[in-house]
């Protein structure tokens, strides 16, 4: 019956291609511009490998060590690049392996299309081999999922999950296709997706918002603007660097909006939150007007929201409905994409300068220099210093390069130290804080962004999470840069034990092989740097070096990350040692 | 803030895995429902949720953003007791030879506004509608005698004044997948 009614619509719509479901796969991708994805084969997605294998001219395929891998160099390729990443992966144990850099992709709001295959249709909740219930699972952490069980359902259904992916807030999207849909045979048509009616994503802004956060602008005595990757998700770089200078407002930001303003500029002040910058914080609770842009006011930067910013009138620029008031309550929401309510509101603002204040934050830097800074990045001490590499790395790079960081003490590190004078620059696992992000999101920003230098800064704990990967750098040859910040230790863990648990370190020491030996076994050229005369030449070699390089440098055991705010403290309580 | 009865009403597609979606809302905050019920819309195709949950006025704010932002939810909206008219079923199948051996039972069913559905020489079907303690009343009335089952509905509302949500739907085309 089926191909019955098949055969009249083909010869109903002569301009359309007859073709399988898994081609129907590919020629979506293609319609969409993607040339690159990510993935591991397996029994439910064959069919889409077969097809890959026939379009390995127009689409290439990057064969991932795991799928988590792949996950997460489809993010690093979006944070980077600015376009969707995709992954695909088999059923089962492949789709189940696909949670964490969704979760990830979810709670960072990164664009990313994960196709997973499925057992055959009439097999559904059978327990048959591979299958598992993913849109079950990934419902919670996706935008949008959907399970096709039909190839005419394909272009559909493809084309709506990356306009969903991209537009609005971005986020993840998940297509489950099952085995007997990449079999069927379609018509292929393929329009791209405008619009779903259920669905608005972008919120219409309210000219009297707009209006209303002027005034409190053009009247605050001691403004703070602190700004979230929602700058960089909405390109709105220039819009808000034009509304800093003319406002001459102090401007602050949140881990992921890191890079949107280049780190020298005059008016960036540093980083907020638990690992910011002493002055940004402290001010928090001194600011009379806190403007918060294309951020949503994480417990990592607001510390205990009852004594956060209270005395401060609050304007919150945010695409998302659902964030205005989630945790801090906003006295003017200015909905919509930050390009144009910052570009709406920049007419409506007085040119201002607010040296006073802003000296405020200088002399907050001061302090925060000569208590923690200069030790960090000009150690005193014989063992080398996290910072102290950051350091050298900016004086190779010029700040120029994509740092990716993973997640622990050298993630805060490269976040404070690091310099950058280009947005998309900085890529790391914000909210969800995933050890083992950084090699493989290393291999999708340089993908992303091949002209550019990727160095991803990872300790030794997250790297053995996601190592593997490195068989995909050899693989592939990305030249992508690669130190490993080496304590033999879990480092922020250790540091929580240190302050919080009596130095109770219970297994957070790590008895660790030879990584030179092992990058070496993937052909990777490797360093060992234990000793501070070496460092410099080593970062030298390194970012001269056109191929793949691993540079492993061996840092002070015990180093605690400062400043810091305690959990459930308050922001001004921010300690420096 | 004090915790309160919030009635949600949920416009949404009619897709599969929304259910799911919508309560994974609940669940993340551990938050239990007191019922949810789902039905076809006064628009085709458009399926309605009616969620009955006892939460603080700010969470019940916070969780209808939430549903919102999922992409097939077209509003959800959330109303408190006395903007709604809303209702439970309930329905109790009880032995017949009691209608016989306990001539009061019929009284019961009488003064209780309820009706007899089905009647078959081993049981008979009562079904109650109204609100909770209309049915919990006529439910402790007829426990003594000995239930034979006993279920309820979860709650449907319909409020009292227009929702925004009319026009817009007005406005809907039909759309595929």
């Amino acid at each position: 019956m089926e191909t019955q009614t098949q055969t009249i619509k083909k010869e109903a719509k002569v301009a359309t291609e007859r073709m399988t479901g898994a081609e129907a796969v590919i020629r979506c991708l293609l319609a969409e511009g993607v040339d690159l994805i990510y993935g591991y084969p397996g029994g439910a997605i064959m069919p889409v490998y077969d097809e890959l294998y026939k379009y390995q001219d127009k689409l290439s395929h990057i064969l991932t060590r795991h799928e988590q891998g792949a996950t997460h160099a489809a993010q690093g390729y979006a944070r980077a690049s600015g376009k969707v990443g995709v992954a695909i992966a088999t059923s089962g144990p492949g789709a189940t392996n696909f949670v964490t850099g969704i979760a990830d992709a979810q709670i960072d709001s990164t664009p990313m299309v994960c196709i997973t295959g499925q057992v055959g249709s009439h097999l559904l909740g059978s327990d048959a081999f591979q299958e598992t219930d993913i849109i079950g699972i990934s419902t919670p952490i996706t935008k949008w999922n959907h399970q096709v069980t039909k190839a005419e359902d394909i272009p559909a259904v493809l084309a709506k999950a990356f306009y969903i992916a991209k537009s609005g807030r971005p986020g993840p999207v998940l297509v489950d296709i099952t085995k007997d849909a990449q079999f069927g045979e379609l018509d292929f048509e393929y329009a791209i997706c405008k619009g779903v009616r259920s669905y608005k994503p972008v919120p219409e802004t309210d000219p009297k918002s707009l209006e209303e956060a002027s005034k409190l602008i053009n009247e605050a005595k001691k403004p703070m603007i602190v700004f979230g990757q929602g700058v960089i998700l909405g390109e709105a770089e220039k819009e808000l660097i034009s509304f800093i200078e003319k406002s001459g407002i102090p401007s602050a930001w949140t881990i992921l909006g890191l890079s949107a303003v280049p780190t020298a500029h005059p008016l960036n002040v540093g980083m907020v939150g638990m690992h910011g910058n002493y002055g940004p914080n402290k001010l928090t609770n001194e600011c009379d007007l806190l403007l918060a842009i294309g951020m949503r006011f994480d417990d990592r930067v607001t510390g205990n929201l009852e004594t956060y910013a209270k005395q401060a009138k609050i304007v919150h620029f945010e695409i998302d409905p659902a964030e205005i008031d989630k945790n801090v309550k906003a006295d003017v929401a200015v909905m919509g994409n930050v390009k144009n309510t910052l570009s709406q509101l920049l007419p409506l603002i007085a040119p201002k300068t607010h040296d006073l204040w802003l000296q405020e934050f200088r002399d907050y830097d001061t302090i925060e220099y000569d208590k923690v800074i200069k030790e960090e990045l000009h150690p005193s001490k014989e063992a080398l210093s996290m910072g102290e590499v950051l350091r050298g790395i900016n004086e190779e790079t010029k700040g120029d390069a994509i740092i990716v960081s993973d997640v622990g003490q050298h993630q805060m590190i490269a976040c404070r130290y690091a310099e950058f004078t280009k947005s998309k620059s900085n890529v790391t696992s914000g909210g969800l804080g995933t050890m083992g992000f950084a090699l493989p999101a290393a291999i999708g920003a340089k993908m992303g962004a091949p002209e550019r230098e990727v160095v991803a800064i990872i300790g030794d704990g997250g790297y053995q999470m996601t190592i593997q990967e490195l068989g995909t750098i050899f693989q592939t040859r990305v030249p992508v840069k690669i130190v490993v910040l080496n304590n033999d230790f879990l480092g922020m863990v250790r540091q929580w034990q240190q302050l919080f648990f009596d130095k109770r370190y219970a297994s957070t020491e790590m008895v660790n092989p030879d990584f030179v030996t092992i990058a070496k076994g993937y052909h990777i050229e490797a360093k060992r740097v234990t000793k501070r005369e070496d460092l410099q030449g080593a970062i030298a070699e390194m970012i001269a070096s056109k191929e793949p390089y691993f540079l492993e440098v061996c840092v002070e055991k015990e180093n605690n990350v400062f400043p810091m705010i305690p959990t459930g403290a308050s922001v001004s309580d921010i300690r420096l040692s | 803030m004090k915790k309160e009865n919030f009635t949600l009403s949920v416009y949404t597609e009619n897709n599969i895995g929304l259910l799911n979606r919508i309560s994974a809302i609940f669940l993340k905050r551990h938050i239990n429902l007191d019922s949810m019920t789902a039905s076809q819309s006064e628009i085709k195709n458009v399926f309605r949720f009616t969620i009955a949950v006892k939460v603080t006025e700010e969470q019940v704010k916070k969780i209808v953003l939430q549903i919102e932002k999922q992409i097939e939810v077209i509003k959800a909206f959330y109303h408190k007791e006395e903007e709604i008219i809303y209702q439970e079923t309930a329905l109790f199948k009880v032995d017949s030879k009691l209608l016989f051996e306990e001539r009061q039972i019929q009284n019961v069913i009488k003064n209780s506004n309820a009706n007899i559905v089905t009647v078959t020489p081993e049981f008979f079907v009562i079904e109650k509608t109204g609100r909770r303690r209309e049915v919990e009343a006529l439910y402790h009335k007829l426990e003594p005698y000995g239930l034979m089952q006993f279920v309820r509905s979860g709650r449907i509302a319909i409020t009292k004044e227009k929702m925004d949500i009319s026009t817009l739907l007005e406005n809907f085309t039909e759309e595929t997948v």
